[in-house]
């Protein structure tokens, strides 16, 4: 039973369709990241779950109530948005407690919940600062305390993450994954970065111009991309033209050395397949079956992973290779040998 | 806010401001018993005393508004290139003709200025002439000041300064040929306001007993009936035009900023 | 070149100072020295000596009751103009209006709050005086004005003449303002469950408050010091510390040339007070409206 279902959802400014035909069964609890580059329609959407945007189509449903038609102060929503919105007149108490007290809660309760709240965030000693004495992280988490107060039902973000520092940002990242998961609050979380949308969501929609491509765990999307569009946002891809020998069998022929993809994968005579960093693994190793040669061009040590830019049957690849200490990355020039699996393949079909 | 109200808000000011302005320009044309003429703009224009006053007023103007320039814009860029600590002095300067009203500054210029002082202005004609120019030259400092000040940040004028000199100008030079030109369009959106400030101006002339546009109008005001909205009439057109004029030259410059 | 930037290092300071001399001279000459003397001259006896006499001269009924007057007037013109300005700018700002208002009224803001002094007067007298346009209509239909209280020679026609240049000034600096509400805090109050009034009530208010405020202070400065106007509409007849500073200096009416200074050393501190008070305003509103 979905707890937030969204049905044929669309939005049109004047003749720009802006969001089409979208759909998603978000369960109760769950963390959804909606990723795609801008312009994509993440943010519209969320906004019309919101309230603020009015679909031109479609319904929105959370916990059997239609809230389509609803105005934004009436839907019991938590939103957070990039530019934190701390309202700079008040304190972060009266910031936290805004909600409660805009629902007329009385005071003894409003205190407790603020405090409650503060302590979540860790930020107790900070309820009588005004916002502009704050740091981007602090307001930011203030900004979520001041969303979850009135307990709403859903927590929508809006790249709350985008106007920090990188550091702060992976920790808030994780903060919030830790209170959404202790509260147990359904959570759409837009965001245009694949690592933080990969890092902490259940479920992630890539959106393109408009539409929903792909709908899945992080997992599923990296490793078995259903479009073009979602294997080269997410991650970094490396394709390769093969020559199919056998289609029936999944023979294909990489370069010089020979290819077993998975069942029903071949097709044809010509088609490209597609690798991970990570799937092309430097020197022979166990269960990877094909070995071909390639020509360091680059290498770029970056601490725990070393990637390397090789040139393979003509293409120039990336490759992902764990550090080592016992063995020093290859030097650019050398021939070295490459070994990858069929299994690994990600076919694309457009 | 509703779209009702929003529209009642508006159309209850617009009424306002516009009423006035149509009231006088009927009046204006009712000398003429039963019928609308232009008999008051030409009574107006066929008094001699219109004309002199007006051209009185026209030539402060124009002294105030040189008088400013030359005061302001070195100052400005002097200020932004070498003396950035003289700034709150400069900007404090500015604000005080905002703060003191007119009325103060030219009782303080009597009473300093009169024929037992050190500096007797107010003993002669030109003296006074000169006087009344520098009143006005405080009233439009503000203005003149802050539109140059924006035009100057602007434009990059340490680097413009460091190259002219590289090439062997002096500062006039500097002054003259590669700052005045870059923030002409400031100067000029000040020297129309200038002119629409000095236009009106009263309290002062009429202190000073100078033949200024501004006592002119009132003494019409005291002893006519038709002329005075006539008049009003002339010099809320004339405001308008500085102030299109002022536009006009703010939008230019903006294309030509877009062209390059 | 070391040894040229140490000799330069001991001239420089001097030097540079040079730059502004001559505004240093207009200002002093021009600004501050007209000012001190006022100043000055509002605590001098006829021959020179120190003395509170002048101030204390100041407490006669009818300066009493100009004063009053007048800040009677810069209060209720200040207050009104706010009122209405603020009206008309939420209504351009966030009514829903066309967008092709905004630019005009912001020109039109521009010319109004310049077209004051002697023509501002007649444009009304030949509106809503004695024999004005409105007037006139108003009787045709059977409403007589007059027999209703209503004269713009007096105290509140010169109110409603003051807010043709008081309502654009308030338009003026309160549209960047509405400007700077930013829109998130509009919507993180909606998603908070509060309502446009509750909303007005405990975000925007507040924080325009101080430059509210301000602009408040600042209008009031305004129509205290404000002269031509009142001049001209109604003269004499109407008891304001401008006309009557304008009465003594022409021809030292009350007796005494010391009290001028009084009167205008009293003015001084009225419109100095009221734009300190802007001026903080301003400086703590941008604080928040950044």
């Amino acid at each position: 039973m979905s707890f937030l279902t969204i049905s044929h959802l669309e939005k049109a400014f004047g003749s720009n369709l802006v969001v089409k035909d979208f759909n998603l069964q978000v369960a109760k609890g769950e963390f959804i990241s909606l990723l795609g580059p801008s312009g994509c329609g993440k943010t519209t959407v969320l906004r019309m779950v919101a309230g603020f945007e009015m679909p031109t189509a479609g319904s929105i449903t959370i916990d059997g109530q239609e809230v389509t038609g609803l105005k934004a102060n009436a839907r019991n929503i938590g939103m957070m948005f990039q530019a934190y919105a701390l309202f700079p007149n008040l304190t972060v108490a009266d910031n936290v407690a805004f909600g409660l007290k805009v629902k007329g809660v009385p005071r003894a309760k409003r205190d407790a919940r603020v405090a409650e709240m503060l302590k979540l965030i860790g930020l107790t000693e900070m309820s009588g600062r005004f916002p502009f004495q704050l740091s981007g992280g602090q307001q930011q988490r203030v900004a979520l305390a001041r969303a979850l107060a009135p307990s709403p039902r859903v927590l929508l973000l809006d790249e709350p993450l985008s106007a920090l520092d990188a550091k702060v940002r992976v920790s808030l990242r994780n903060e919030i994954r830790d209170i959404q998961q202790r509260l147990g609050i359904t959570t759409i979380f837009v965001t245009h970065d694949q690592e933080e949308a990969m890092s902490i969501s259940d479920r992630i929609v890539v959106m393109n111009a408009g539409i929903a491509d792909q709908v899945g765990t992080p997992f599923e999307i990296y490793n078995r991309p259903t479009t073009r569009f979602v294997a080269n946002f997410v991650g970094t891809l490396n394709t390769f033209a093969v020559k199919v020998d056998d289609a029936a069998t999944g023979r294909v022929r990489l370069g010089g050395a020979a290819l077993t993809l998975p069942p029903g994968l071949a097709v044809g005579t010509d088609m490209h397949i597609a690798l991970r960093p990570e799937a092309l693994r430097l020197g022979r190793e166990p269960g990877y079956e094909t070995v071909v040669m390639g020509q360091i061009e680059e290498v770029h040590f970056m601490g725990s992973i070393i990637r390397l830019r090789a040139r393979v049957a003509g293409e120039l690849v990336v490759m992902d290779t764990f550090n080592r200490a016992d063995q020093p990355p290859p030097v650019p020039g050398t021939e070295v040998e490459i070994s990858l699996s069929g299994k690994d393949a990600i076919v694309l079909n457009g | 806010m509703s779209r009702f109200l929003a529209w009642f808000a508006l159309i209850f000011g617009c009424l306002y401001f516009l009423l006035p302005l149509v009231g006088m320009t009927e009046f204006s044309l009712k000398m003429r018993r039963g019928e609308y003429s232009f008999d008051a703009y030409r009574r107006v224009f066929e008094d001699q005393r219109f004309w002199d006053t007006f051209s009185y007023s026209l030539a402060l103007s124009a002294a105030t508004i040189v008088v400013g320039v030359f005061l302001v814009v070195p100052t400005a860029y002097w200020v932004r290139l070498k003396l950035p600590q003289a700034r709150p002095f400069v900007e404090f300067v500015t604000l005080l003709p905002l703060v003191i009203p007119a009325i103060v500054l030219v009782f303080g210029y009597i009473r300093l200025y009169n024929t037992s002082s050190w500096l007797p202005l107010t003993g002669s004609a030109l003296g006074t002439d000169f006087l009344l120019t520098m009143g006005y030259t405080t009233l439009a400092l503000p203005y003149m000041y802050r539109s140059v000040d924006t035009g100057l940040r602007t434009i990059d004028v340490a680097t413009l300064t460091e190259a002219a000199q590289s090439l062997g100008a002096g500062w006039i030079t500097i002054l003259g040929r590669i700052i005045l030109p870059n923030v002409m369009v400031a100067v000029l959106s000040g020297a129309f306001l200038t002119l629409a400030i000095v236009l009106g101006e009263f309290t002062m002339a009429a202190l000073l007993n100078r033949p200024a546009f501004g006592p002119y109008m009132q003494l019409l005001g005291a002893n006519r009936a038709y002329e005075p909205p006539a008049l009003a009439v002339i010099a809320f057109a004339i405001t308008w035009g500085c102030m299109g004029l002022m536009q006009l030259v703010t939008r230019l410059s903006k294309h030509e900023r877009a062209k390059a | 070149m070391a040894k040229d930037s140490a000799w330069r290092g001991k001239r420089r300071l001097p030097l540079e100072w040079l730059g502004i001399l001559p505004f240093a001279i207009f200002a002093v000459l021009f600004l501050i020295m007209p000012t001190m003397r006022i100043v000055i001259g509002a605590f001098q006896t006829s021959d020179g000596g120190f003395t509170f006499q002048n101030l204390l001269d100041l407490n006669t009924p009818s300066i009493r009751s100009s004063y009053w007057t007048s800040i009677k007037l810069s209060l209720i013109s200040a207050g009104l103009g706010c009122v209405i300005g603020f009206a008309m700018a939420a209504a351009v700002v966030f009514g829903g209006l066309p967008k092709g208002i905004r630019s005009p009224l912001m020109t039109f803001s521009g010319v109004a709050s310049n077209f004051a002094g002697v023509p501002l007067a007649f444009a009304f007298i030949a509106t809503i005086g004695p024999a004005g346009l409105i007037t006139m209509e108003l009787r045709d239909v059977g409403i007589n004005l007059r027999a209703y209280g209503f004269n713009l020679l007096s105290f509140w026609g010169l109110v409603i003449t003051y807010l043709f240049f008081q309502i654009p000034l308030m338009i003026l600096i309160i549209i960047p303002a509405l400007d700077g509400l930013k829109r998130e805090w509009r919507e993180a109050a909606a998603v908070l469950g509060a309502t446009t009034t509750q909303y007005w009530r405990m975000v925007a208010l507040p924080i325009l408050f101080p430059s509210l405020l301000g602009t408040f202070a600042l209008l009031f400065a305004n129509a205290f010091g404000a002269v031509a106007t009142a001049f001209a509409l109604t003269g004499p007849q109407l008891n304001i510390v401008p006309i009557k500073l304008f009465a003594q200096i022409r021809g030292d009416v009350l007796g005494n040339p010391n009290l001028g200074f009084a009167l205008a050393f009293g003015m001084i501190l009225i419109t100095v007070l009221a734009n300190t008070i802007y001026i903080v305003l301003r400086v703590r509103s941008e604080r928040w409206l950044k």
